[in-house]
């Protein structure tokens, strides 16, 4: 097998990378948990990570790894500044739903 | 040889499914660690060993972990915590039928396309040792195009990463003036709440 083939077909990772992208979509839209939000948002990084993993590998070039790899690291700080937002928020309160902070609402 | 790809691809869906339907948070944790072993094994097949590694450490080990400890410190309260509101607004209907034009046209727009393109011989040419299988995606590779070629990228992390540190030390730390001036308002509160008591007696 020459080394630049793929298990399966590029479009084949597409497909699966689209399917888990949009499940993190509606996550976001549908829960109100912020917890379950940020977990949504992870799949969405990670649906991009797929891709950028299968291109590399179908282009031969690394760069995708690259990417992946800086993706992984902002996601870390991302979730770790989120996490902390999340905590300050509902610190005190007994309910845990993003629809509840309205300390902007006016 | 296509089992490969299938058996993770299954896991990878429905996890994610898992994750987002999940009735407790708790669960959302164990599900998404579910997909994170099922990428990494993609990540495998596609001959990116290191960031198979990187996704099982990083993210199953240092984010989920991070997930978890908000779990437990958010339900540390007086009563057991109502987490994740199990009723859906009123916008999931309309929400669904975007989702699901959106990745309709999506997966329209590969099953339609004529493939993708081959990248032309000069690729590999340029890919130089990276280009040899069983090279291609390991550590040294990988580390070598790192902290060569994206050296740049690599410190902005770095930063990233810093910036991080210092903001969840920020927003969370016990002693900034951020939770400190919430804590005021609180006792402030509490006080013209009792004020008000007594005065009604």
């Amino acid at each position: 097998m020459p080394a630049h083939l793929l298990p399966m077909p590029l479009a084949n990772y597409v497909s699966l990378s689209a399917v888990m992208f949009f499940i993190g979509v509606a996550g976001v839209i549908v829960r109100r948990n912020p917890l379950i939000m940020l977990m949504s948002i992870e799949l969405m990084f990670n649906a991009a990570n797929l891709l950028f993993v299968a291109y590399a590998r179908a282009w031969l070039n690394n760069a995708g790894h690259i990417f992946a790899f800086l993706v992984i690291t902002v996601a870390a700080a991302e979730a770790a500044i989120a996490l902390a937002i999340v905590v300050v928020a509902f610190r005190s309160s007994d309910r845990v739903d993003v629809d509840d902070v309205r300390t902007l609402h006016g | 040889m296509s089992a490969i790809f299938w058996v993770p691809a299954i896991v990878l869906v429905a996890s994610a499914v898992w994750t987002v339907t999940a009735s407790k948070p708790v669960y959302s944790v164990v599900a998404l660690l579910l997909n994170f072993v099922a990428l990494a094994v993609l990540f495998l097949t596609l001959s990116a060993e290191f960031l198979a590694m990187i996704q099982l450490i990083v993210y199953s080990g240092a984010i989920l972990v991070l997930f978890l400890f908000v779990i437990a410190l958010l339900s540390s309260g007086v009563a057991p915590l109502s987490l994740g509101p199990n009723r859906l607004p009123r916008i999931v209907a309309p929400a669904a039928i975007c989702v699901a034009v959106a990745l309709g046209l999506v997966l329209a727009g590969v099953a339609t396309s004529h493939g993708i393109p081959a990248p032309p011989r000069a690729a590999y040419a340029n890919a130089g040792s990276a280009g040899m299988p069983g090279v291609f995606g390991s550590v040294g590779d990988f580390g070598k195009a790192l902290f060569t070629t994206y050296l740049l990228p690599f410190e902005v992390t770095a930063l990233i990463l810093m910036v991080a540190v210092i903001g969840t030390i920020v927003l969370a730390g016990d002693e900034t003036p951020y939770v400190a001036s919430r804590r005021r308002a609180e006792q402030n509160r509490k006080a013209m709440r009792e004020a008000i008591a007594r005065e009604g007696d």
